[in-house]
């Protein structure tokens, strides 16, 4: 049956096309109630939001095809949007209290995460090459905006220019990667690109495949393509970078999966190299860079391309394993950082928002509870037992182990202990050191965040079946 | 109860009376005496506890009991506990002491007294979960899950440099166990499966000999350095001198005891062929650490630091036993370690005895305090004593059994390593004159006071039980004498295969 002419043509896409007209009708009452409408438009959007969250995790099982074979849906791209839908939901719950205290709580913030969630979307869910670009385009314009929000302040709009400069650059270079792509093989299609390839393939094919890994890199900020992030993290408003480490690498990991899952399957070994280098220089700056940061928005920054650089070992792996450990070690970094940048945002003392190391200085006793989350998010992104991390790295690194990568994995984890000793140092700061004086309370959105964070983090050990069962299911709808 | 049985409860319990504490407010005194009192409450009962546990295990069988089985990560990592001979010793040491160790911690802690008790508490649970687990990745979980609460006890409550010592202690045993992780992942890809008892089992037929040595290696990377073996022991005297006394107690009795254990569970019997092939590397490593950690002990300024070296050179006979691969060599390691749980665990005690009275751990701040403490002068002469391993005393029994099983693995190892007994009553004994005896000159000292009733209620088991194990060891011998020969037999039986097969091979 041509899936064009069933009366369900867009049943596939329906949460997208909710976020969509629900955009719209924002869109419209924002303009037309002006600023007062802001916190109405929040909570239309955080209700959206919810509702296509609901929509996709009842869409029916299986995989289905639309738009004519270039959308589609299955079991991976319903875990992905899952955790994306999670992230925006976060990020704007979390910037809330903030934007009102910065005097920058206008109604087009929620749009244009909802803008960009439904660009999210769509790259999870693209089954071909202009499908990916429309999607990567629509989400990337919507976050140079998001970084350059709060745009009386020097740092947030350079942040979006930077963003918007090299993010120019890398879509540049992943639509050249596209075209050589569709040169060499004749098609955008990802299936027909991957039963075109079988076999040896010429240099210009190779060629379009390093773009293309380029492009993706850039966007999931992986080493060497990387520069953009630390400046971004730090200029942006905190919540805006509670989200870009939330959704849009989410959404990036599940594109970087797709791409090389879905239509490159035949040339494991050409692109394979790419990822493991890709993976072990990020994890290797990761840990390296973060050493000397002072602030701490900067130095999450530096933490996001490592724990990339773990993911990726899961994508390198090229195996169902693998893509279940990359679909954990998303839904486990999703928690920690949103819980990390929940803390962060609990910083605050007045008008003052606190981003060094420093500042933390003491806050076990100072709030107790915060330092405790804090410091299991912390020992989390290390990796130490029992709390979540671990069990997102033991699932990317069983993987590469399976596959044969064991370079890699002991790369892996000696950079792994590196990393520890950033975290460990945040954790020393709050614990052995003399306090320096209380924050605000926290606000009960940030509350709400850290808490649902802190008890995945804390808790996954007890109760891994859940998630473990969904990420092998969306691992096994790409094979 | 819904199919968790008494190991369950072991690990429980401990975060149960976590729980009470963390949820008591306030910070005033009547808080605090409710902090410790909940938190000794806690301990005993999981030592009554564990006791039942004891009362329902038969020694004389080498099969795994007390099982438990629940679905965890996936069908083949499951999370399941179980006890037989090596590990029940071990877990009975764990909450026999810690009462001790929460004890210790009574007037000499300060501030933050609910956090410290919690972060013992916990520390508790994930030394009883490395001796309960009956799968390699739960026992990976909780082999490093104890480095969180141990960190924290060094760095929040240590001496001077505790930041330092936190880091090393924390970073050094990461790097080891890491590489563990791996292996087990390499092992559950090739045996389909992480459950101990079926590796014990299938692991020396399933893993070719390379990558046998491979498993190995990674293996030992992680037991060596908590045991800790040269030249990887460098974390041990910094991680002591800066702990509070319980932290150092529990670290030496027990945290110790961990790289011990690993060894017997897992390297001996999974890569019996890997274990004959490094077994000399271990015998040298083992008699550098016996000689060359006792030299380093006889210069040391700080009784910490002593007693922290004395434990490496300990550990040499526990390496050196476990690789003589004989029956005597294994039971003279688990008794050694058993023993030095105590003595060493004692040995802190009596520092932190004076060191809550004076402040400092240097040997030179003391001298003649037979004169003014003559309760704590006999108590730290029985410990000092089994220290050097004097017959009569718990640790005589364990050395010469070592030194039996080194013995017959290799004349040499034994006699170098005999040595080290020589150069032990060198350093223990010296320690003692100066601190203990002379004339009581330092003006200090004068009004020094003897041990009060909370510590000759700390001191006196532990006394009783040193003494009492070194004339009769028959109860500790017996508790894992048929695990020790169901072990040999699995690895001669091993190592017999490997042998016929090189003989038929053209």
């Amino acid at each position: 049956m041509n899936p064009a002419l069933t009366p369900y043509v867009f049943g596939p896409a329906l949460p997208e096309i909710i976020l969509a007209g629900g955009v719209l009708i924002l869109v419209l009452f924002g303009a037309l109630r002006g600023e007062r409408s802001t916190e109405a438009v929040t909570g239309g959007a955080l209700a959206l939001l919810a509702l296509a969250l609901v929509v996709v995790l009842t869409l029916p099982s299986g995989r289905t095809l639309a738009l004519n074979g270039s959308f589609i849906v299955d079991a991976f791209a319903r875990f992905m949007k899952v955790l994306t839908l999670i992230g925006a939901a976060a990020g704007i719950i979390l910037s809330g209290d903030y934007f009102r205290r910065e005097r920058i709580d206008r109604f087009e913030f929620p749009i244009l995460v909802l803008l960009s969630t439904i660009g999210m979307m769509m790259v999870i869910s693209s089954n071909d090459l202009i499908a990916l670009y429309l999607g990567l385009e629509l989400l990337s314009l919507s976050s140079y905006v998001i970084a350059a929000f709060h745009r009386d302040d020097v740092r947030s709009t350079e942040a979006g220019l930077k963003y918007f400069v090299l993010g120019a650059l890398s879509s540049g270079m992943l639509l050249y990667g596209a075209s050589l792509i569709y040169g060499f093989t004749g098609t955008v299609s990802f299936p027909a690109i991957a039963t075109s390839l079988i076999g040896p393939v010429g240099i210009g094919l190779t060629f379009g495949l390093v773009f293309v890994a380029a492009g993706i890199a850039f966007k999931i900020s992986a080493v060497p393509f990387h520069m953009w992030t630390p400046d971004v993290y730090e200029g942006a408003p905190t919540p805006v970078t509670a989200f870009f480490a939330a959704a849009p690498k989410m959404a990036a990991m599940g594109m970087a999966v797709r791409v090389f899952m879905d239509a490159f399957p035949g040339i494991l070994d050409q692109w394979q190299q790419i990822i493991v280098f890709i993976s072990i220089a990020s994890m290797a700056l990761g840990s390296f860079a973060a050493i000397g940061q002072r602030n701490i928005k900067r130095l999450m920054a530096y933490s996001s391309i490592a724990n990339v650089g773990y993911a990726l070992i899961g994508l390198a792996a090229g195996t169902e394993e693998g893509v279940r450990g990359v679909a954990v070690y998303m839904a486990i970094y999703l928690a920690m950082t949103l819980g990390t940048f929940a803390c962060i945002l609990a910083l605050r003392r007045g008008d003052v928002m606190f981003e060094t190391v420093e500042d933390l200085s003491g806050i076990a006793r100072t709030h107790p509870v915060l330092a405790f989350c804090f410091a299991a998010m912390m020992f989390s992104l290390a990796g130490i037992p029992p709390l979540a991390g671990f069990f997102a790295k033991f699932y990317v690194f069983a993987a590469a182990i399976e596959a044969g990568l064991v370079t890699l994995a002991v790369i892996g984890v000696v950079t792994s202990v590196i990393g520890a000793y950033y975290y460990l140092r945040i954790v020393k700061v709050m614990y052995f050191d003399e306090p320096r004086g209380a924050f605000d309370p926290m606000p009960g959105g940030v509350k709400a965040v850290l808490a649902a964070a802190s008890v995945v983090v804390i808790l996954f050990g007890l109760v891994p079946g859940p998630l473990v069962s969904a990420a092998s299911a969306a691992a096994r709808s790409l094979f | 109860m819904f199919g968790f049985g008494i190991l369950s409860g072991l690990l429980v319990l401990p975060l149960v009376g976590a729980a009470i504490i963390l949820c008591l407010r306030g910070d005033g005194e009547a808080v605090r005496s409710n902090v410790r009192w909940v938190a000794l409450a806690t301990t005993v009962v999981t030592f009554l506890l564990s006791l039942v546990a004891w009362g329902r295990f038969d020694p004389a069988t080498p099969a795994f009991q007390l099982v438990e089985s629940h679905r965890w990560l996936t069908d083949a990592i499951r999370f399941k506990l179980g006890v037989d001979g090596f590990s029940m010793p071990f877990i009975l040491l764990t909450t026999f002491l810690m009462p001790f160790a929460i004890l210790a911690s009574w007037e000499s802690i300060e501030h933050r007294l609910k956090e410290y008790m919690v972060a013992f508490l916990v520390l508790e649970t994930t030394m009883i979960g490395v001796f309960g687990a009956l799968d390699l990745v739960l026992f990976y979980l909780f082999f490093e899950a104890g480095l969180i609460p141990m960190f924290l006890i060094i760095g929040i409550w240590g001496g001077k440099r505790r930041i330092y010592a936190s880091f090393k202690f924390f970073l050094y045993t990461l790097l080891g166990s890491v590489l563990m992780l791996l292996a087990i992942m390499a092992m559950w890809f090739t045996i389909g499966t992480t459950d101990i008892p079926t590796l014990l089992a299938e692991a020396p037929r399933k893993l070719g000999a390379n990558l046998q040595y491979w498993l190995w290696l990674a293996f030992f990377a992680s037991f060596a350095v908590k045991m800790p073996m040269w030249p990887v022991h460098t974390w041990l005297p910094d991680a002591h001198v800066e702990a509070p006394t319980a932290g150092s107690v529990i670290l030496a009795a027990i945290l110790l005891k961990m790289g011990g254990y690993g060894f017997i569970r897992v390297s001996l019997p999974m890569f019996p062929e890997a274990s004959a092939e490094f077994a000399p590397l271990v015998f040298s490593l083992s008699v550098v650490a016996i000689v060359y950690t006792s030299l380093v002990a006889l210069m040391q300024e700080d009784m910490k630091k002593l007693i922290a070296y004395s434990s490496v050179a300990h550990m040499g006979f526990v390496t050196m036993g476990i690789f003589s691969m004989n029956a005597q060599g294994i039971q003279g390691a688990m008794f050694t370690m058993i023993s030095h749980g105590l003595v060493s665990g004692a040995l802190f005690l009596c520092v932190g005895v004076i060191y809550d009275r004076m402040h400092t751990r240097e040997i030179a701040a003391y001298g003649g305090l037979v004169n003014r403490m003559p309760l704590y002068a006999v108590a730290f002469l029985i410990f000092t004593m089994a220290n050097v391993g004097l017959p009569g005393t718990s640790a005589f029994v364990g050395e010469f059994l070592s030194l039996l099983g080194g013995f017959r693995a290799n004349p040499w190892v034994a006699f170098f390593a005999t040595l080290g007994v020589i150069l032990s009553a060198a350093y223990a004994l010296w320690l003692y004159r100066r601190v203990v005896y002379g004339e009581l000159t330092k003006p200090a000292l004068q009004g020094i006071r003897d041990l009060t009733g909370r510590e000759i209620a700390i001191l006196a088991p532990l006394v009783i039980l040193v003494i009492y194990y070194g004339v009769h060891p028959g109860p500790i011998l017996d508790a894992f004498a048929a695990s020790t020969d169901n072990l040999l037999k699995g690895t001669q039986a091993a190592l017999a295969t490997v042998k016929t097969a090189a003989v038929s091979a053209p």
